[in-house]
């Protein structure tokens, strides 16, 4: 019931409210998968990249899409709780974990019950549209699941539309790039090198951003 | 119902969109037969003839249900636009909220369409826009790159909002003053001569041209193609006026002649701006065109001087 009341609201409104109000420009469309298992690594700017990214799913697929989110960001109050896990379907992630917690728990399982990860391995919105250094934790979990593939997607502009500390969004055409899938790569820096330099070069097809 | 609808509609405008339809079909013939009689040279056809059925479509489902719905796919046309605008050129990373009074302005100059009111409408952009604008922007307190921000700004809402808007306000044209064919009929005119300028020059351009006219900014643009497609834009304008426009004879020439020059240089106008911008398209809204901003370039320059011609020579009410 949940499930059908969440998916009717991301297809009647969060979608057309994402392509008609902020505009989405899509390139390599082909290179996303439809199915889980499948972890999509994209840089992170602003609140609007999760959006961005589950837009990009065709309805079908979106019970399966599960945005990989901080805990103490998104799970702070018990509306914001309700509706980061039962609407948007995020899988909170301990970012100040302790030592002992095994804080890529959720998203094995998640990976176990085929379902598609969104990714930020900056872990952080950071600054809006630069690019900071990645986390090793998408290279545990690619080692851990060899065979599933990982899409690099670049995204730009949302970080205009809603920059950190931002409240009010403000309409500006997105793009979202999306690169060819690859699988774990045996060694967990040259994987990590691998996404980041990925994720670089798709930014280059992306249109000139000239925001000073 | 809907046929009887439409049966309803003058004349003029139902051949129009008889002819717009013949067009698509004989242009979408085109874009199948042609990639398999010569491969490789046509492929951005089939796209390109796709989103034009979207495009008629949707504009020619507007004209017909009549002038709220066709201001409000205007409104909205202005948005897209502008927002494709303000994306691409630079911004500011203070001027967030100006560019949101920008979008405000859409709402505002679409109302004084909504409410009728010319004269609203004529000073909104041009003035109070521009010092809504300027005032917000000076009193952010950011002053480096503050000239060439501002007039970013303006540039967008003159084109975008207030030339645009034209179009839609010719809608509110009484329908007494055009009988040929009401104000759907002088809006169809327009759109439909300022699209088909386009492919007549692309046309004539791919057949004969050879000299270029402006290599740095348009390559593909060559007299053979610029002069071909004004002649035979200015033929169709005078021979059809007659049954869309309450024209008369000369002043049908002289905007035949002249109309296909405006677009020409809307369209060379903007593409200056992408070169300045360091793009190609403006966006990838409309497969096989680009952007919205690729497709309405022309209709940005053709749509003020079409609605002034027509109130100075046939029109009351403006």
């Amino acid at each position: 019931m949940l499930q059908l009341f969440r998916r009717l609201l991301l297809v009647c409104l969060v979608k057309p409210i994402a392509k008609l109000v902020i505009g989405v420009d899509v390139r390599g469309r082909r290179n996303l998968p439809t199915k889980g298992p499948a972890i999509i690594a994209a840089n992170h700017n602003s609140h609007i990249d999760t959006l961005l990214l589950i837009c990009l799913f065709p309805s079908a697929s979106l019970r399966d899409v599960r945005p990989v989110a901080a805990a103490d960001h998104f799970l702070n109050n018990p509306l914001s709780s309700w509706f980061s896990q039962k609407i948007v379907g995020i899988l909170p992630i301990e970012r100040k974990g302790r030592a002992r917690r095994d804080v890529l728990a959720g998203c094995r399982e998640a990976l176990e019950r085929d379902e598609i990860l969104l990714l930020f391995p900056e872990g952080t919105r950071g600054e809006a549209e630069e690019m900071g250094n990645f986390k090793s934790g998408i290279a545990r979990l690619a080692e851990q699941f060899p065979e599933t593939p990982i899409v690099p997607v670049y995204l730009q502009g949302a970080g205009r539309v809603l920059p950190r500390g931002a409240r009010i969004p403000v309409p500006f055409t997105c793009s979202a790039i999306i690169g060819a899938p690859f699988n774990w790569s045996g060694d967990r820096s040259s994987f990590m090198q691998t996404l980041k330099s990925t994720i670089e070069t798709l930014s280059s097809a992306a249109p000139p951003l000239r925001w000073l | 119902m809907a046929i009887d609808w439409f049966l309803l509609q003058p004349l003029a405008l139902r051949a129009g969109f008889g002819a717009l339809l013949l067009l698509l079909i004989l242009g979408s013939l085109a874009a199948f037969l042609l990639p398999r009689l010569q491969p490789g040279k046509w492929s951005d056809l089939a796209p390109r003839m796709g989103s034009w059925w979207l495009i008629c479509i949707i504009v020619g489902a507007a004209l017909l249900v009549g002038w709220q719905a066709f201001t409000i796919l205007f409104a909205y046309i202005s948005f897209v636009a502008l927002r494709e605008f303000l994306t691409l050129a630079p911004t500011r990373r203070e001027d967030r909220m100006v560019v949101l009074l920008v979008y405000l302005s859409i709402l505002i100059s679409y109302w004084a369409i909504w409410v009728n009111n010319y004269d609203y409408f004529l000073v909104i952009v041009p003035i109070y826009v521009f010092v809504g604008t300027a005032i917000t922007m000076a009193f952010m307190g950011r002053t480096d790159g503050f000239l060439a921000t501002v007039g970013i700004m303006h540039w967008g809402v003159i084109v975008c909002v207030y030339n645009l808007g034209h179009v839609a306000f010719l809608m509110r044209t009484p329908l007494e003053e055009v009988p040929q064919a009401g104000p759907a009929g002088l809006v169809f005119f327009l759109i439909f001569v300022t699209q088909f300028n386009d492919v007549a020059q692309y046309v004539w351009g791919k057949l004969l041209g050879k000299h270029k006219i402006s290599p740095t900014v348009s390559p593909n643009k060559t007299w053979e193609g610029a002069i071909g497609g004004f002649l035979t834009t200015a033929a169709v304008f005078v021979a059809l006026a007659p049954y869309f426009t309450p024209l008369t004879f000369y002043p049908s020439l002289l905007i035949g002649l002249t109309l296909p020059i405006l677009g020409f240089f809307g369209d060379i106008t903007m593409s200056a701006i992408k070169r300045d911008l360091g793009v190609k398209d403006t966006s990838r809204l409309l497969p096989g065109h680009g952007g919205a901003l690729d497709r309405l370039d022309s209709l940005m320059f053709t749509a003020p001087w079409y609605f002034h011609m027509l109130a100075i020579f046939a029109l009351e009410r403006f």
